[in-house]
């Protein structure tokens, strides 16, 4: 199912949570909605969802126009972040509840069916008599799927999938749900703050910030060309500095870094703390030392340059260089953009 | 408690003596004011043997009266329980203006003494009140009758339902209904199988808590009833009558059966609490309980 997001408003008593959001989602895409916490992504879900109603704007599905239907009848499944299980009934249960509740009659051995090949699908095949107070997180968001999946949705949409659970156990669902999505090809949309899962799972990333589109695209598209500041800072580690644009090149310290399209006057470089190289002499922004840290695979180094902005950088677990040493460093892919 | 060797508590605060002192003040109070009372109603209404207890209570006007307050009870609570969860209902699980108002003047009878409503009444139903005249040429009659006994009755217990829901239901938060709603059950259904199965020992705590306070009741509805006997006394009422007759057996009597509806209430609140325990959360309140079942991986 096709879904289009036109010029979609929703305000809430105080502020303005989403403004004019104008998305295309093609069918059987896996789409991330990448961005903080109060950008309005969770927003935007619960109104494909018909959760919540658009202020203005519409959503369509497929050539429907969605914008009012109730979410009874909008045909998605809705998984949430705390899973919302019914707890007073088994796995079981909470799975067939839409089948049960569902105007399209069947039959209860249908749906004792139904049922069992879901809990195969998650691979629960043998909780189905628990209650959710039984199970792990992890299990609970698998029952949480497969109830959302059981009413055969159009549209399957995810709010933190994997927000509440341990790191390990959010990697392999990560791939799991991306294996499930490539098995039923279903049309699916998830809200994440956690930018490598956005980029680990999705086709797409649509990046919000303040209720608007910041930049969308392919993972790589969107992690090679970051928009503006505010993608680059929020998709990693970044450093930043600040430099003056004149004439197409940005200048640090009297360093020149090509800048291309910018337009003159206030800016600043960002780039990732392993795109810097430590130089004892030649060419590079000076810099001093300030501290080392030691990471398992890596030494952090903290520096000051000299015009004292703050860089940080990641070396080999070999760097031989200590506190208060003065040195350069040289900046691989560096990106420039104009001071907001 | 032991102490460790060299003489402290085994935590701060455990202290033995003070322990001891607190518990004592304690036992003594509860045993002078809630005991002992009772242990008189139990004495006293067999203090003229069992035949003259069984002769009370079959007493015409004292079944008259036991008669009265059940049938209130029977009108009162279950209007009540829905109002309760009509009202627990629309304050949590909606949003509109003027909900923290709401919220204040449901809990309003808790603060104002039941007589002070009961006066309330007659001034808006009495025939010098506000909508008297107008009743009397209808010939409906309020005061002095059944219906003021069950309005009287509904105002002072109008709460107790309300106020055993409101925070559990706001605890629990709409994202069962709205994941009910989103799988496509109706909103009846929603409250039917998803929605009252969560709330359901605390909607019976306080269906018994109000049925308790509405058979028990007196301030309020002494005022609007009259105290005809044998025929707008209800048994709290009946039984200061019988007092005030100098039959204290017959008194005792009939308060035993409203000390014993307490005890019977006191049970069920008790066995109901246990049965809320551990039941009432929802899975985020669960969520530390991840390690239950080791993790299959996927």
């Amino acid at each position: 199912m096709k879904i289009r997001l036109d010029n979609v408003v929703k305000t809430f008593e105080t502020f303005r949570a989403v403004h004019g959001v104008s998305l295309d989602i093609e069918s059987g895409e896996l789409v991330a909605l990448l961005g903080p916490s109060g950008s309005g992504k969770t927003t935007i879900l619960r109104m494909v969802a018909g959760l919540e109603y658009a202020d203005g704007g519409a959503i369509y599905f497929g050539d429907e126009n969605a914008t009012d239907i109730p979410v009874r009848e909008r045909g998605v499944g809705f998984v949430f972040q705390h899973y919302a299980l019914f707890p007073h009934m088994t796995v079981g249960e909470n799975i067939a509840f839409g089948m049960k509740v569902s105007k399209v009659k069947r039959s209860p051995q249908a749906i004792a069916e139904r049922v069992k090949e879901l809990l195969d699908l998650v691979q629960l095949g043998g909780l189905k008599d628990r209650f959710p107070g039984q199970i792990s997180g992890g299990q609970r968001q698998r029952v949480a799927l497969a109830r959302a999946l059981a009413v055969d949705p159009r549209v399957l949409l995810l709010d933190e999938p994997f927000g509440a659970l341990d790191a390990n156990v959010r990697r392999d669902l990560r791939r799991w749900l991306r294996k499930i999505h490539d098995e039923l090809g279903i049309t699916t949309i998830f809200v994440t703050h956690d930018q490598e899962e956005a980029l680990d799972l999705a086709d797409r990333v649509v990046i919000l910030d303040k209720g608007k589109i910041v930049q969308e695209g392919t993972p790589e598209a969107v992690c090679r060309t970051p928009a503006n500041a505010f993608v680059m800072n929020f998709l990693g580690d970044a450093n930043r500095l600040d430099a003056d644009i004149r004439g197409g090149k940005a200048y640090v310290d009297d360093i020149a870094f090509e800048a291309s399209g910018v337009a003159d006057g206030g800016g600043q470089i960002l780039f990732r703390p392993a795109d810097v190289t430590w130089r004892e002499h030649g060419h590079g922004i000076a810099a001093r030392i300030l501290r080392v840290i030691d990471r398992p695979d890596s030494r952090r180094v903290l520096a000051m340059t000299g015009s004292g902005q703050p860089v940080e950088f990641d070396t080999a677990p070999e760097f031989p260089h200590r506190k208060g040493e003065q040195g350069f460093i040289d900046i691989r892919r560096p990106r420039v953009y104009a001071t907001a | 408690m032991a102490h460790n060797i060299r003489g402290k508590p085994p935590r701060v605060g455990d202290n033995k003596i003070f322990r001891g002192v607190l518990l004592g003040i304690v036992l003594v109070l509860v045993g002078l004011m809630i005991v002992a009372p009772l242990v008189v109603i139990a004495v006293e209404a067999f203090s003229k043997g069992i035949v003259y207890f069984a002769g009370s209570i079959a007493d015409p006007d004292t079944r008259h009266a036991i008669m009265l307050t059940v049938i209130t009870a029977l009108i009162a609570v279950p209007i009540n329980t829905a109002f309760g969860v009509a009202a627990a209902w629309a304050i949590t699980k909606h949003d509109f203006r003027g909900k923290r108002l709401l919220t204040v003047i449901i809990e309003l009878p808790f603060s104002v003494s039941p007589i002070v409503a009961g006066v309330s009444y007659l001034f808006v139903y009495g025939l010098q009140g506000l909508f008297g005249p107008a009743l009397q040429s209808m010939e409906i009659k309020i005061l002095f009758a059944l219906p003021g006994i069950v309005l009287a009755s509904m105002f002072v217990t109008a709460p107790f339902v309300a106020r055993e829901l409101i925070p559990l239901m706001q605890a629990q938060g709409r994202d069962l209904e709205e994941a009910a709603t989103s799988l496509g059950a109706s909103g009846w259904r929603t409250f039917i199988s998803v929605t009252l199965p969560n709330i359901k020992w605390a909607l019976l705590y306080g269906v018994v808590l109000c049925n308790s306070r509405v058979m028990g009741e007196f301030g309020a509805v002494s005022v609007v009833s009259g105290n005809i006997r044998g025929q707008t006394n209800t048994l709290p009422l009946h039984i200061e009558l019988l007092y005030h007759d100098y039959n204290a057996a017959g008194s005792f009597a009939a308060a035993s059966i409203l000390a014993g509806l307490a005890i019977v209430t006191l049970i069920a609140k008790v066995a109901l609490e246990r049965q809320g325990a551990g039941r009432v959360q929802r899975p985020t309140a669960l969520a530390g309980a991840d390690s239950i079942i080791p993790e299959t991986k996927p």
